[in-house]
């Protein structure tokens, strides 16, 4: 490798740490089931509520047709793809710490890209919903997005973002998918090595493949993780960009915007951080896991959430200026009629708090250190963006070149519900995955914590001795 | 400590050693190479950076696996929206080309992504021949801890320099905690 790792400055391991306390921290959560109390409890079945609330959604959609939502001519899209775009933006942030941070050779993502990829599976999973139920008869939808051998003598239009959007959308599934595996892999051996259960130990020796530890496999691991890494990089950067294409590739005032590749990509890392942030704090904090998610993992996610919240701010400031600079006499009136002023620019100026103002408490090291603030912080970003994406969608649709074609677009309980819904499937999926699933990467740490041993860096605090020396234990 | 590896059925597999710390696992396999032992590897439960060099093990197939797959999405992906949009249906939407170089670029660039990822993924397992649930390996004792805080090194019968008293007494002098005869 021709870069070389930066020097280990910062304590990213508290504690006086082994091997085998590595192993116990984050093996317990799996191994010892009596640990997860009332509180694993009232999560899951608050998630597994708003899953049955989803299936309902999505039945009653299924039977009586996206009629039940809000949707209206002009107005064709809203919640769907409002929440459609805002889950994939939660999804980048788990793409982004472990594939773009392991490339920059930043050690401290080792501690949460585990459940920063379980996190940007289940956004995607909640995502995907969107494109196909959208549609309204998805049965039939297959053909218009899927390129099938049919007899119907069509295929379909692959000049559309909408189709770019189906390959983009179902191959970041697919590769987040195989990267979160392979990296649980070595984990799943290590749990069916230390398992007592029976039933856990078969489990995981059958999902660990048989791996052995060998030398020869980490090589060949090791190698296959880097590449997969180097082809998330720009996946990643792709999936937004092409998902803003949705918008930017039209003609609608508001949409066509050149600003909204880099600023979606952008945006997506701020909400996906913010969601990181929002689950790593409590999840920590309950499973005693500080002394692996330090004060410094969240300084240092804070410090992304500000600044890719300043590019997110630079955006909107831009989208205003071409508003007015480009003398489409409709776009300025979208910004003077529906965002600046108007019975919808209350969601204007709340996003513009949400994501402007709200984050600028990051530049104060004392609020990105502590925990209560991160976490305010981060509910408005995630509320934030959620608005930009309404503000972007359904607003828009709402100003259109001849002012008879505006219509105003309001939610219904099935708008809502669906969304709720998705939020409890987010949530009762990521439970069961902290219950069932190492949550911290175990080999990454170990990795991590013998660098740090070998740094011999006095600023980094001390491990116990047998992880360096060996001490025969 | 020595002793025997619990029963596998079969002849020998090999001799393997136990120890605590990548830096004596390593100093072990480098001194294994000079002594010119050749088939052997080493089980650590974390990828150890400048293992593979000591051991001798070189190995590029992944990458390369991973780069054919690329350029065949490549290929594969604009062929198929060649194919369907300028041959099989073509459609003219506003006299725009029917070969849209521009417009074709997303989904080629994804199929390139995901058969580049299925080549990284399968290809490692398949040159790793996993799965695979059972190896002699394993009848090591105290093995289970190869993947928590031991570092294994295993040197084979199939060895030319192979013999059971001197790798044996080799071994020990790298300062292995214990090493084991391993049955197959």
């Amino acid at each position: 490798m021709a870069l070389k790792t930066p020097p280990i400055n910062e304590v990213l391991i508290t504690g006086s740490q082994s091997y085998g306390s590595i192993d116990e921290s984050i093996g317990r959560l799996v191994l010892n089931q009596k640990l997860h109390k009332k509180a694993w409890y009232i999560m899951f079945t608050i998630g597994f509520l708003g899953t049955l609330l989803l299936g309902t959604a999505i039945t009653w959609l299924l039977y009586q047709g996206t009629g039940i939502w809000g949707n209206n001519i002009p107005v064709a899209w809203s919640f769907d793809i409002v929440n459609f775009v805002w889950w994939i933006g939660i999804g980048h942030a788990g793409t982004l710490i472990s594939a773009i941070l392991l490339l920059m050779r930043q050690q401290w993502r080792n501690s949460i890209n585990r459940f920063s990829e379980a996190m940007t599976i289940f956004a995607v999973m909640c995502a995907g919903l969107y494109p196909i139920l959208h549609t309204g008869r998805p049965w039939v939808a297959i053909y218009w997005l899927f390129p099938f051998f049919n007899i119907l003598g069509v295929w379909p239009q692959f000049r559309s973002p909408l189709m770019w959007d189906v390959f983009a959308v179902s191959t970041y599934f697919t590769v987040s998918l195989l990267f979160w595996f392979m990296g649980l892999i070595p984990d799943f051996a290590n749990l069916r090595d230390r398992a007592t259960n029976k039933i856990a130990k078969v489990i995981f020796g059958f999902v660990a493949l048989g791996w052995r530890n060998s030398n020869q496999h980490w090589h060949r691991y090791e190698q296959a993780y880097l590449l997969l890494a180097g082809i998330s990089t720009p996946l990643v950067l792709s999936v937004h960009s092409i998902v803003s294409f949705d918008f930017a590739v039209s003609v609608v005032p508001g949409w066509d915007v050149s600003i909204f590749p880099p600023y979606f990509v952008a945006g997506a890392v701020f909400a996906g951080f913010a969601m990181v942030l929002t689950f790593a704090i409590p999840v920590r904090r309950l499973y005693k896991l500080e002394h692996l998610i330090t004060d410094r993992h969240i300084d240092w996610m804070a410090k992304i959430t500000l600044a890719t919240g300043l590019i997110v701010a630079y955006g909107y400031v831009l989208e205003a200026f071409f508003a007015f600079y480009s003398a489409n006499t409709s776009e300025y009136a979208l910004f003077r009629h529906i965002r600046w002023a108007g019975p919808y620019s209350w969601a204007y100026w709340m996003l513009i708090f949400c994501n402007c103002v709200a984050p600028q408490l990051f530049w104060w090291p004392w609020a990105r250190r502590n925990p209560w603030t991160v976490m305010i912080v981060c509910q408005f970003v995630s509320l934030g963006m959620w608005l930009e994406r309404f503000v972007i969608i359904p607003m828009s649709l709402m100003n259109n070149y001849l002012p008879s074609s505006n219509r105003p677009y309001y939610p219904t309980f099935w708008d809502i519900g669906m969304y709720a819904g998705t939020i409890g499937f987010f949530t009762m999926m990521m439970f069961l995955f902290i219950r069932f699933l190492p949550v911290i990467n175990i080999f990454e740490i170990k990795d991590l914590l013998h660098k740090i041993a070998k740094a011999g860096n006095p600023a980094v605090e001390p491990v116990k001795a047998s992880v360096l020396a060996g001490g025969g234990e | 400590m020595s002793g025997y590896g619990s029963a596998g059925g079969g002849g020998p597999y090999g001799m393997a050693a136990e120890f605590d710390s990548v830096e004596k696992i390593m100093d072990a396999a480098e001194a294994a190479r000079d002594a010119g032992y050749r088939v052997m590897d080493a089980y650590t439960p974390f990828p150890v950076h400048g293992l593979s060099e000591a051991i001798g093990f070189r190995d590029t197939k992944v990458p390369w696996t991973v780069f054919l797959c690329g350029i065949s999405g490549t290929f594969l992906g604009y062929s198929m929206e060649w194919y369907t949009s300028v041959i099989d249906y073509p459609l003219n939407v506003g006299g725009k080309p029917l070969n849209a170089l521009p417009a074709f670029i997303p989904v080629a660039y994804e199929s390139t992504i995901l058969l580049a990822s299925f080549g990284a993924f399968f290809g490692m397992l398949i040159y790793n021949r996993l799965p695979q649930p059972y190896h002699p390996i394993f009848n090591t004792p105290h093995f289970d801890r190869a993947s928590q805080d031991r570092f294994f090194i295993c040197i084979e019968v199939k060895d030319p320099k192979y013999d059971r008293s001197a790798t044996r007494t080799f071994l020990e002098g790298q300062g292995a905690l214990n090493v084991w005869e391993v049955e197959e």
